[in-house]
């Protein structure tokens, strides 16, 4: 029996001389190799083949996943980006219209002797009906029921009462069942402005057929009522027309953009009783 | 089964290393893994197996290469000779021994695969230290860890059982 450490010596032996022969014979003619060559390099392609394409795949795979998770990165901070700017844009446009309104109201009360308070409006009135809004200013701040309320477009309306200690309820000059003494400010034609459901949502009342009220007339307050200061703007004249008993009917653009109010001002004079003559003594 | 992963082992092995060339087209691959599936395989078989797997996977190499066929064979058949009468000789079951036996068969192989082509292929003998000892350590790593993979997983103990008979009937 052949022993085994002979038996892997002559093995070792024979893989040797083997080799060696091999060598050999590419050394002389390199003729016996070409086969092997061409055999083991044929079948060994095949797998290279394989092997590089599914690295291909597995780096096409890999790369397209980390673009496409840069791409996307890119493009959620892209996008929060844009949002974030057209937030801050919003924003500051609202700040600059809002330090326009200030800036107007802040020129109206300088411009008038007549003690006011700055208010913010902090809600409307969701019932169609009564046209209202509350402002952020109440008895605490000396705000009393019939008092005026004007914004640099013109008249606004007036407290309503109860007044809270720190927010009032304001009727719209609009609403059907406010009213304020008004006149013409070229003709001097006294009338009564009052709400009505329509477009103007003004109209004066009480204006004689005789009196020479125009189209684009300026209507203000004439004071008569006791709540609105005497000469503050109330709206434009848009259409005049002469009925047929004693008075015209006129109706009037108001100077106060009703749906977009935001600050106003607050007349903090009392209210007196109302006159039935505004003509000075 | 002995053959199926032998032969499983140098496939894998050539196609790696193939693969690696490929991939660092231009630069130089500080590894040898014919040589570390060869070390491996004849620390876990014998020397038989070592020089067969040697030969077998020096001569594929070879031919792949382009140069002359056999140099690479030769020098991985004496390898992996060596290495498995050692591993039969010694206790080579840790990690440090492994370690010293693949840096060692990296130096040996190197040597005579230059050796050998100096003297067959004309070429001028010098062995480049450096580098060699750069791939020694990486075949070192490889090898070692190739080792630990086969032996903490999947069916570990089993293979180890397995191993343990081997080398009751192996006398050599």
């Amino acid at each position: 029996m052949l022993d085994i450490r002979k038996r892997t010596g002559y093995i070792f032996l024979a893989v040797m001389i083997a080799q060696v022969i091999l060598v050999s014979a590419q050394v002389q003619t390199r003729s016996g190799t070409r086969a092997l060559q061409a055999v083991t390099f044929g079948v060994f392609s095949r797998i290279e083949i394989g092997t590089a394409s599914a690295v291909d795949k597995v780096r096409n795979v890999w790369g397209s996943y980390v673009g496409l998770r840069g791409a996307r990165a890119e493009n959620e901070y892209l996008k929060q980006r844009v949002a974030a700017l057209e937030v801050q844009l919003k924003m500051e446009h609202a700040q600059a219209a809002r330090s326009e309104r200030l800036q107007a109201l802040l020129d109206l009360k300088s411009q008038s002797t007549i003690p006011m308070l700055a208010a913010e409006v902090i809600a409307g009135n969701p019932d169609t009906v009564m046209r209202t809004m509350t402002i952020n200013r109440g008895s605490d701040d000396g705000v009393t029921a019939d008092m005026a309320v004007i914004a640099p477009g013109g008249v606004v309306g007036r407290v309503i009462g109860p007044v809270a200690p720190h927010a009032a309820r304001v009727q719209l000059l609009i609403d059907r069942t406010a009213a304020a003494g008004a006149v013409t400010e070229r003709a001097r034609a006294g009338g009564m402005v009052v709400g009505i459901e329509g477009d103007p949502p003004l109209r004066m009342d009480l204006v004689s057929n005789l009196a020479d009220v125009k189209t684009g007339d300026a209507v203000v307050a004439s004071g008569v009522d006791g709540i609105f200061p005497k000469g503050y703007f109330i709206g434009q004249v848009e259409r005049v027309q002469r009925g047929s008993g004693l008075y015209q009917t006129i109706t009037v653009r108001p100077g106060v953009s009703f749906s977009s109010l935001e600050d106003v001002l607050v007349v903090l004079t009392p209210p007196r009783p109302a006159t039935r003559d505004e003509a000075p003594k | 089964m002995k053959t199926a992963v032998v032969i499983v082992a140098i496939v894998a092995a050539l196609t790696l290393q193939t693969t690696l060339a490929g991939l660092l087209a231009g630069g130089s691959i500080a590894v040898n893994l014919v040589l570390v599936a060869v070390v491996y395989l004849a620390l876990s078989y014998g020397a038989v197996t070592g020089l067969l797997t040697g030969a077998i996977g020096g001569i594929a190499q070879d031919a792949l290469a382009g140069g002359i066929v056999g140099l690479g064979g030769m020098s991985k058949t004496l390898v992996g000779f060596l290495v498995g009468v050692l591993g039969a000789q010694f206790n080579l079951s840790t990690t440090v021994p492994r370690m010293v036996m693949f840096v060692a068969a990296t130096f040996v192989h190197q040597l005579v695969f230059e050796g050998l082509h100096a003297m067959i292929g004309g070429r001028h003998f010098s062995p480049q230290w450096t580098s060699t000892l750069v791939q020694a350590l990486t075949n070192a790593l490889i090898g070692v860890l190739a080792f630990a993979l086969v032996e903490n997983g999947p069916g570990a103990m089993q293979r180890r059982r397995m191993h343990r008979a081997t080398l009751s009937k192996r006398r050599f």
